[in-house]
């Protein structure tokens, strides 16, 4: 393993030498030190194991594909921003548009994440999957294409009765959403249901992905996620591939 | 009630002693205008007609005109009989009026209005049979200085360069996207784009298979949507471009309409066939100038600093500023798509009331960034609406290195000017992703049309160049002593910055 002192190294640096080293075949690197460098490991590929220590900056493997990256500390706006394949975990929690428009690979942030985040994602044939241990903001999976998200709410202390007026994702949650699937523990209020999504009711235990990424996100967190298989989710998927096509005359 | 009050917009006129009845037009039309039923032998269904020529083309005996509907009733000179239709139509459907191509409305043209300089014995002009012409350019970031080293009349370069790329003339495809256009109409592009020396490229629905043999003539669009964004993609082309705007379509996104989401586009997209492949009207990554900033430089990183990244934006009101901002935002090339600009698919008003004469947008760029010392960071690029070599010549004068052509290129490989594009049903084979209608288009034969019209236009370039007495497109860039105005009040010709016909140098 090599480590590489990121205190005060500025980013261009800092990922030059990253792509230097996995191209000289290093296979796992230790990123010390990070604080808030941007673009770490944007556009990396191979099998390379990536650690981060300290809080990694906007766009953390932006584009990637391969490559996994565990980061011991927060990360910052666009975390998984367009990637392709790969892994990407987050021991904390991480800001807005993380897995904006991601095709392949999976996320798995530990805590909240901010606005934004999974808007456009999309599918090839391996499953983008984004799991969030904490809650999300506004506009969770807009524009959605294809690919999983999945919200655990692990965090909530809230009496059940008050959960409705505190839903685990904002506003203009699945706006527009034209493919893919996103489960949320627990209901969701009637509000937060728009036109374009239908909703139904699961349990992990009868639904074997969502059991899968949850024990996945469990098995990366070093957490027992097991009370979790009888809680009901509610599962958003899109009405129709078309959202928006009676909004325009497309006759002759 | 009367089915629908619209009245056709064309009528189709057959002559029936010329008519051999073979039903080429029936097999023909890809709007199932012409049709044959018992009792009724051979008949139009007018109503359906989009006048796209392809039955008065491929009708062996000459039989067929399609002539414009000026019986539509009480038109006048306000309430046109265009906007009459789109009212009626909006009170049937509820929906927003869809086109394509670009604005064909009758703003005025300031090409029109440009006149080129020629030398005249004070200064000789230039055979260009004779001399060598020199219309090659390269687009990306220019160094502010070259570091030479080493002994007198020997010297070589130090250091490295930032990446450029060469156009063998200052002219591109503009950005169509696989799913707008067929594949054999991309890959008439790109073939046209190798040959020539040029490049093409993908639009922002991500890259066609077949396109990799391209990939040194090829730029790759990164669009909201971010269809087909992978390593592969960045790696393949020549340039990233990150679209912003389209001109046709100033601030709001894209819809490839379902019809034309077949499987092998869903699949290059990532998005389920039949679905709309929506493009957000913003990046959602990029809300200001140092979020583009970040996406800039994202895409440096993932392709290690190689190519150079261009911003494509809608020329809009505040272009100069935000052009401005662009090249502070490190971007090496801006597009900018005017008024003009053609779409696959837009609403109608939006792209006739929105946008700004590509004329203006280049002169009020260029004027800026070289008042600001920004001017050779970046080279910039025009697009929307450039006809002919008059006005890839004006245009290179207000200040662009080169233009894009898009209804141009279309124009050559047999489009009509329809504009129903966004119907996919192209009778030419172009817009469309129907086999039977996409095979018309051979990409050979379009390849070798697209170069016929730039192999004619590199030499009338020359022609223009000589003519002027400069034998280098370097000379020419900016030049505005080279143009005069007719016919334009002194304001615009203040923001052309152009001289009032008449007036000495």
């Amino acid at each position: 393993m090599k480590i590489i002192a990121c205190q005060g190294l500025p980013y261009r640096e800092l990922n030059r030498e990253v792509r230097r080293l996995v191209a000289a075949g290093e296979d796992r690197l230790w990123l010390r030190g990070v604080n808030g460098q941007r673009y770490i490991a944007a556009g990396l590929t191979g099998r390379v194991q990536l650690r981060i220590e300290g809080t990694a900056g906007n766009n953390l493997g932006a584009m990637m594909d391969g490559p996994a990256v565990y980061v011991d500390g927060n990360v910052q706006d666009g975390a998984g921003n367009t990637m392709s394949g790969g892994e990407i975990v987050v021991r904390g929690s991480a800001g807005d548009i993380a897995g904006y428009a991601m095709r392949g690979g999976r996320i798995f942030i530990q805590g909240d994440a901010g606005w934004r985040v999974g808007i456009h994602m999309k599918s090839r044939e391996e499953q983008a999957v984004l799991v969030i241990g904490g809650k999300a903001g506004d506009f969770l999976g807009e524009y959605m294409a294809g690919g999983t998200i999945v919200v655990l709410g692990l965090y909530q202390t809230l009496p059940r009765e008050a959960e409705a007026a505190n839903p685990l994702a904002g506003n203009y949650l699945a706006s527009g959403m034209h493919g893919g699937v996103i489960y949320l523990r627990g209901r969701i209020p009637a509000w937060q249901i728009r036109g374009q999504v239908q909703t139904s009711l699961t349990i992990p235990e009868e639904s074997p992905r969502l059991q899968t990424w949850i024990e996945q996100f469990a098995d990366r967190m070093g957490l027992d996620c097991s009370a979790l298989r009888r809680e009901t989710f509610t599962c958003l998927t899109p009405q129709g591939a078309r959202p928006y096509a009676h909004l325009y005359d497309h006759s002759a | 009630m009367p089915r629908s009050l619209i009245p056709p917009e064309f009528l189709v006129v057959r002559d029936e002693e010329r008519c051999l009845q073979c039903k080429a037009c029936v097999r023909q039309c890809g709007f199932g205008v012409h049709r044959e039923e018992p009792g009724r032998g051979l008949w139009a269904d007018e109503a359906r007609c989009v006048n796209c020529q392809r039955c008065v083309g491929m009708c062996p005996a000459g039989a067929l005109q399609i002539t414009a509907n000026t019986g539509i009733g009480r038109e006048n000179a306000y309430w046109t009989a265009g906007r009459l239709r789109e009212i009626w139509r909006q009170a049937e459907s509820g929906g927003t009026i869809l086109t394509s191509m670009g604005c064909d409305r009758n703003y005025p043209v300031y090409f029109d209005h440009l006149l080129l300089n020629a030398s005249q014995v004070t200064n000789p002009s230039i055979d260009p049979l004779r001399e060598p012409m020199e219309i090659r350019t390269f687009l990306g970031r220019k160094p502010e200085k070259l570091d030479l080293a080493g002994p007198p009349g020997e010297e070589r370069l130090t250091g490295s360069l930032p990446p450029m790329v060469r156009l063998e003339m200052p002219v591109m495809f503009a950005p169509m996207s696989f799913g707008s256009l067929s594949r054999n109409a991309v890959l008439a592009l790109a073939q046209a784009a190798k040959k020539l020396g040029i490049l093409f490229n993908t639009g922002e629905g991500g890259m066609l298979s077949a396109l990799a043999p391209y990939g040194e003539h090829m730029i790759v669009q990164v669009a909201s949507g971010r269809f087909g964004v992978d390593r592969a993609y960045l790696e393949a082309g020549r340039i990233i471009e990150i679209k912003i705007g389209q001109g046709a379509k100033p601030g709001i996104g894209g819809h490839l309409p379902g019809e034309k989401v077949n499987e092998e586009i869903a699949r290059t997209r990532g998005i389920p066939a039949g679905a709309d492949a929506i493009s957000p009207a913003p990046h959602h990554d990029i809300y200001s100038i140092e979020d583009l900033r970040q996406l800039i430089d994202t895409l440096k990183e993932a392709t290690d600093y190689q190519k150079p990244v261009a911003v494509k934006i809608a020329a809009v009101h505040n272009v100069a500023a935000i052009a401005s901002g662009i090249v502070r935002a490190g971007a090496d090339i801006i597009v900018l798509d005017g008024l003009r600009g053609g779409t696959g698919a837009a609403p109608k008003l939006i792209r006739d009331h929105i946008g700004l004469p590509i004329e203006l947008a280049v002169a009020v760029v260029d004027r800026r960034l070289r008042e600001e010392g920004l001017r050779e960071q970046v080279s910039l690029v025009a697009g929307g609406g450039i006809r002919s070599t008059a006005d890839l010549l004006k245009i290179i004068c207000l200040g662009a290195d080169a233009v894009y052509l898009g209804t141009a290129a279309l124009l050559a490989l047999g489009c009509h000017l329809c504009q129903k594009c966004y119907t996919g049903r192209c009778s030419w084979g172009i817009a469309t992703q129907d086999p039977e209608l996409v095979r018309r288009l051979d990409p050979e034969w379009g390849a070798a049309r697209l170069v016929n019209l730039l192999t004619a236009w590199q030499h009338e370039l020359k022609e223009f160049m000589g003519a002027m007495g400069i034998n280098a497109l370097e000379s020419l860039r900016g030049n505005r002593l080279q143009l005069r105005g007719v016919g334009l009040p002194q304001n615009e010709l203040d923001q052309l910055g152009v001289k009032q016909a008449g007036e000495a140098m």
